[in-house]
């Protein structure tokens, strides 16, 4: 049977090269950054090149601005937090983001507000993109920060960044966007699109696990969030993952070399995708289509629950992740799909497949000739589907 | 995923038992709804005072369909009384278990079993809450809210 992992937002396979270039920090470069001697200066010196060459890659006036974390998770929390907490002393007690963020941003906003922080969720429409007019509207003389996502995890919509950026800076709101998708697949320039903060993780990308970052423009005033030794220039204690960083460097310069070729390419194989998908009725594609990630697709299919549908498509070999909550542990619908005014019973049965640059024609049609097979399968045993096929 | 349903449960998914309709079936009942991800259906014919063939439709996640499969199975040809003793545990057991979070597709089974034997009393005319009892409401289970 044909095995295909349609996953890549969740995560992505370790690049060999990439790997490569880990090795020696796994082995014998094992030194403390921190220390003194040959291989602990030999681990710093490789963790302030990875430091430069991701600066550059993301458009970053200098390397200092460049704070290397756990991941994406870390960032979100340490923007948001480090941010607002610093600046509450200066009468700063709102925050912007959007309804569809990653429950990184949510639950931290959600923990912000039991101290006192008030937060405007922005509505992200139907077609799952945020309007700059709506953030420049929310903006509010007490507003510390406004954070809106590159692109979304589920439903891969690509945020008009650069807009809000410029908005931000107009009036003077720092701007903090969560990367974490959309690195690797746009082409970011925090210089140009007024980026203040930005968090973005090395395993999206083909990186390891357990490594990111947080892009902090210089001169912005902001709390730690891990206290403890003085690295990362006193902003983030703790001994640096160097072979994760290596990593994330080098997985972020493939990324950005291949960007082109490797999207263009995604983009006919995603295109296909939707527009086979598309041929059963009642189904339909979730967020904008132009303005969408090329690895990205995710649709509903009426009168099927998600859980059941991936299932099946692991049954045939097919890894998929779903909207849907059963898969999560708790029973509600995806957040995103909410947001964006899907009810509840069509949010229910959406699934999402993201691709990489391993995936073949071939494996989208194995997955069109499967799909309409399960969803007519689950259709035909749906008391649901009886309901609404012929409205 | 599917690593945390027991062999059992992904048999009856994946090979659900008794899908189907009843034409002119003497007991129908549905349960759940669309808003919290499950609806379950099902179809009894009854002769005498026993389930002589039992079908079922479902509108749910894996442990929805297969606790529904499992249910049918365990009350077909079996009589109304034993039907109507088939507790959510009795079903979650045969099963080998179900995560914590999926235990309310069990409940929503044994819903489905009362919901048609009640339907089957007031077709002939009996009042079925002295028989049945309370079949449980799921607009007012807490697992949505």
């Amino acid at each position: 049977m044909r095995e295909i992992y349609a996953d890549n937002a969740a995560t992505t396979k370790l690049s060999p090269v990439v790997l490569e270039k880990m090795m020696p920090y796994l082995t014998e470069v094992y030194g403390n950054p921190s220390s003194l001697y040959g291989i602990g200066q030999e681990a710093k010196n490789a963790v302030e090149t990875a430091r430069a060459n991701i600066a550059k890659n993301l458009g970053a006036s200098n390397p200092n601005e460049i704070y290397f974390t756990s991941g994406g998770s870390e960032s979100d929390n340490w923007a948001l937090k480090g941010v607002c907490e610093r600046l509450k002393s200066k009468g700063k007690k709102h925050i912007i983001t959007t309804k569809f963020e990653h429950h990184a941003i949510l639950h931290t906003c959600k923990a912000l507000e039991k101290q006192g922080f008030e937060v405007t969720y922005l509505d992200v429409y139907e077609d799952g993109i945020v309007k700059p007019e709506d953030v420049e509207k929310a903006i509010r003389e007490d507003t510390a920060i406004v954070s809106v996502m590159y692109a979304n995890n589920e439903i891969g919509t690509i945020q008009p960044i650069a807009e809000i950026g410029k908005i931000c800076r107009a009036h003077k709101v720092l701007f903090h966007t969560d990367a974490v998708q959309a690195a690797g697949y746009v082409k970011i320039n925090v210089v140009e699109e007024n980026i203040d903060l930005l968090s973005m993780t090395a395993h999206k990308i083909h990186g390891p696990k357990g490594c990111g970052l947080l892009y902090i423009r210089k001169g912005i005033l902001i709390n730690n969030l891990i206290e403890g030794g003085a690295q990362e220039r006193n902003k983030r204690a703790g001994t640096e993952n160097i072979a994760g960083i290596v990593g994330l460097d080098a997985a972020l310069q493939i990324a950005v070399d291949t960007m082109e070729e490797r999207c263009k390419k995604l983009c006919a194989l995603r295109d296909k995708l939707i527009d086979g998908l598309l041929q059963i009725p009642k189904s339909r594609l979730n967020g904008s289509r132009e303005k969408r990630l090329p690895s990205n697709v995710n649709m509903c299919f009426e009168g099927i629950e998600g859980e059941s549908l991936l299932l099946r498509l692991e049954m045939n070999g097919i890894s998929a992740s779903s909207g849907s909550a059963c898969t999560s542990g708790s029973l509600d619908p995806s957040h995103v799909l909410l947001a964006i005014g899907l009810p509840h019973e069509i949010a229910h049965g959406s699934t999402r497949m993201t691709f990489d640059e391993s995936t073949t024609e071939e494996d989208i049609d194995y997955i069109l000739e499967v799909v309409p097979k399960i969803v007519k399968l689950l259709r035909d045993m749906s008391p649901l589907w009886e309901k609404i096929k012929d409205k | 995923m599917a690593f945390t349903y027991s062999e059992k449960v992904m048999d009856h998914f994946a090979n659900p038992r008794n899908v189907g309709e009843i034409e002119n079936a003497d007991g129908i009942g549905e349960v759940g709804n669309s808003k919290c991800g499950d609806i379950m259906k099902m179809y009894l014919k009854i002769e005498g005072n026993v389930l002589v063939d039992v079908k079922f439709k479902t509108f749910g996640c894996g442990a929805a369909i297969a606790t529904s499969s499992m249910a049918t199975e365990l009350i077909k040809g079996k009589t109304i009384d034993e039907a109507l003793k088939l507790t959510n545990k009795a079903v979650m057991e045969a099963l080998d278990g179900l995560p914590p979070v999926k235990v309310h597709c069990s409940v929503l089974a044994e819903q489905a079993i009362k919901a048609a034997i009640s339907d089957y009393y007031k077709k002939q005319g009996i009042d079925p809450t002295p028989i049945v009892g309370d079949i449980g409401d799921c607009d007012h289970c807490d697992h949505c809210e």
